[in-house]
C-alpha cells in the first residue's frame, strides 16, 4: 500500500512501524539515552522507539522537545522516522535539527506496529 | 513541495548556498510556513532568543548551537532570555562548578553567532523596544505577549529553535498573529477587581488565563495599569492561558478599533480569592524568597530596597532579586544594591527562579509572581504569592504570616 503525505523533513528511512493513536511529548515522555517512552500511562509507555517508525497523531508539550529529539539523534536512540496525522512545531523543529525523515497529513490508522514502512519524499510504502 | 513563496534570496539559501545554518534556518522556517499556511516569509525587526539554561538544553542542545555557531551570523538584532545562572556571580548564588562551565560554554556560542548577550525576559526594559504595528519574532512568553498586546507590535510565541532561524535569516513566516485577521478579541473579560498589589494582577491573569484559554480577551473595567503591573499580568496570563495577546479598553493600543465581542466573562472578588487560594499552598516555613519573574524594573528594585532597610534576612532564609545586569548597574549607582545586601539579599543576574537549576534545593518560595509560582511547583517547591511586603516580611522571619 502507498500513502501520500506532506514532506516536513526530507530524506529517506525504512523500518518497522510503532503505532499509536496518543500525541507524544519528547520533553518529559521519552528518555533520551535509552529511547524508550516514559511518560506515565502512555499506549506506548516501556517501548523502546529506536530504529522504528514512529507512528503518531501530533506531538504536545515543551518547545524543548526539539532538543530532545537532537539529543536522541546524537545518542543513536531516535526513531529512524516519523509519521504524524498532522505535525506540530515541536516535532517539525526537532525533526528537521536532527536530520529525522518526517511526512504529515498520513490517515495513521491504516499503519499498524509490526508492519514494514519506507518512507521516501513524500511517500509512505507500507508492507503489512 | 514547497507551498510558500519564496524569493530568489530565500531559495538560495534553502539550497545551501549561504552555508549550513542558514540552510538548516530555512528548512524550519518554511516547515513552519507551510505547516500553518504562511504565504510568504516577512521582514522581522529583532528576535528574542529562549532556550538559553543548560538546565533545560543539555549537551544535545549545547551540541546543536556548537553546529548552528560554526557559520551562523544573525541579521537582525537579537537578544538572549535568562540563562542558568548569574554569569558573573554564580558561586554566591550555590551554583556548582561543572554547571557554571556548560553554561559558559552555551553562552560562548551565542556569541559567536552575535547574539547581545542580555540574559533578561525583559529586553523591553533594556532599549530592545519594538514599535506599533512592526513584525518581531521573539520568544519568552511573557515578552511576546507585551510586545502583543501593550506595544502592539507582531509576534507569534516563538520556541528556541525556530527564534534562531528567524534571527539567521532575518524572516519570519507570516501565520498567526502577524496577520491582522487573526488579532481580533473574541471574548468579553469584564474586570469588576480592582487589583492593589502586584500580586493582584498576577491572580488576575490567573483568573482570566483560566476563562478563557485560547481565546483573545477583550478586558473592560481596568481603570489603570502601570508598566510593571503590566509586566506582571503579562506573564500571568500566558502562564495560565494559552494566547499571547489581550486587549484592555483605554490602556493598550488597538483596542479602539474593536468591537465589544458578544462571548462575556466576568471576574470578580470570588475569582481573584479562587487564584490565590490555587496557587497558595499549605506552608508556613519559607526557605526562598524571590522578587523577580518577570525581570525586575529599576522601580521595582528601588521599592525592595526602601522596604528592606534597616531589616535582615532570617538565616534559614535566601532572598534573591532577579533582574537584568543593567538594572543592576543602575541599582548599584542609585545605592540600592547596598542597601539590599546590607539586608542579606542577593541579586540573581542574567537568571530567574523558573530556568535556575533550583529543584531540591529549597522546600518553599515565597514570591510577587504568579508565573514564578507556577515554575517552582515544577521545582518541587511548596509556594506563597503575595504583596511584596508580605515578601520581605516572610524573608525577615523566614515563615509566612
Amino acid at each position: 500500500m502507498e500513502l501520500k503525505g506532506r514532506i516536513i523533513s526530507k530524506g529517506v528511512a525504512e523500518g518497522e512501524a510503532l503505532t499509536t493513536s496518543q500525541p507524544i511529548s519528547f520533553y518529559g515522555g521519552v528518555d533520551p539515552d535509552t529511547g524508550v517512552i516514559i511518560e506515565k500511562g502512555h499506549e506506548l509507555e516501556g517501548k523502546k522507539v529506536t530504529d522504528k517508525i514512529l507512528v503518531f497523531p501530533n506531538g504536545k508539550g515543551s518547545t524543548v522537545g526539539s532538543y530532545t529529539l537532537y539529543r536522541m539523534k546524537k545518542n543513536d536512540t531516535a526513531p529512524a522516522g516519523i509519521i504524524n496525522e498532522e505535525c506540530e512545531t515541536v516535532v517539525a523543529v526537532g525533526a528537521i535539527i536532527s536530520e529525522i525523515p518526517c511526512i504529515d497529513t498520513i490517515d495513521i490508522s491504516k499503519i499498524e506496529t509490526g508492519d514494514l514502512v519506507r518512507l521516501q519524499d513524500d511517500v509512505v510504502r507500507i508492507e503489512k | 513541495m514547497i507551498l510558500m513563496h519564496l524569493i530568489k534570496e530565500e531559495e538560495r539559501m534553502l539550497n545551501g548556498e549561504d552555508g549550513y545554518t542558514a540552510k538548516k534556518s530555512m528548512e524550519i522556517l518554511v516547515a513552519l510556513g507551510d505547516i500553518y499556511g504562511a504565504e510568504k516569509l516577512i521582514n522581522i525587526d529583532s528576535v528574542q532568543v529562549a532556550g538559553v539554561s543548560y538546565h533545560n538544553l543539555g549537551d544535545a542542545g549545547l551540541e546543536f548551537l556548537d553546529e548552528l555557531a560554526r557559520d551562523g551570523k544573525v541579521k537582525v538584532l537579537t537578544t538572549l532570555n535568562p540563562a542558568g545562572m548569574d554569569l558573573e556571580n554564580w558561586k554566591k548564588l550555590g551554583i556548582s562548578k561543572e554547571f557554571a562551565e556548560k553554561q559558559n560554554l552555551v553562552i560562548q556560542a551565542f556569541r559567536k553567532m552575535g547574539i547581545i548577550i542580555s540574559c533578561t525576559c525583559t529586553p523591553y526594559l533594556i532599549g530592545r523596544l519594538p514599535t506599533y504595528g512592526r513584525h518581531v519574532a521573539w520568544s519568552e512568553s511573557s515578552a511576546v505577549t507585551f510586545a502583543n498586546s501593550v506595544i502592539g507590535a507582531k509576534t507569534n510565541r516563538e520556541g528556541g529553535p525556530s527564534a534562531l532561524a528567524a534571527a539567521f535569516v532575518g524572516k519570519t513566516p507570516s501565520y498567526g498573529l502577524h496577520l491582522e485577521e487573526n488579532r481580533v478579541p473574541d471574548v468579553h473579560v469584564d474586570v469588576r477587581v480592582n487589583p492593589k498589589k502586584i500580586s493582584d494582577w498576577g491572580a488576575l491573569g490567573w483568573c482570566i488565563g483560566k476563562k478563557v484559554g485560547n481565546k483573545i480577551p477583550y478586558m473592560t473595567g481596568v481603570k489603570e495599569a502601570d508598566l510593571d503591573e503590566l509586566k506582571s499580568f503579562c506573564a500571568s496570563v500566558v502562564t495560565y492561558g494559552s494566547k499571547p495577546l489581550f486587549f484592555m479598553e483605554g490602556i493598550t493600543p488597538g483596542s479602539e478599533k474593536h468591537q465589544l465581542p458578544k462571548e462575556k466573562v466576568t471576574i470578580e472578588d470570588v475569582d481573584i480569592k479562587e487564584a490565590y487560594e490555587s496557587i497558595n499552598d499549605d506552608v508556613d516555613t519559607i526557605d526562598f524568597v524571590c522578587i523577580g519573574c518577570p525581570h525586575c524594573s529599576i522601580k521595582e528594585v528601588a521599592e525592595i530596597a526602601k522596604l528592606s532597610k534597616n531589616k535582615t534576612v532570617s538565616s534559614n532564609t535566601e532572598f534573591w532579586v532577579a533582574t537584568s545586569r543593567l538594572m543592576k548597574q543602575l541599582a548599584d549607582k542609585r545605592g540600592y544594591t547596598e542597601t539590599i545586601e546590607n539586608f542579606g539579599g542577593k541579586f540573581a543576574c542574567d537568571t530567574c527562579m523558573a530556568v535556575a537549576p533550583l529543584k531540591g534545593r529549597f522546600r518553599s518560595v515565597a514570591t510577587t509572581s504568579a508565573k514564578g509560582c507556577y515554575y517552582s511547583r515544577h521545582n518541587g517547591m511548596k509556594t506563597k504569592l503575595g504583596s511584596l511586603e508580605e515578601c520581605i516580611e516572610a524573608a525577615v522571619r523566614g515563615k509566612w504570616s
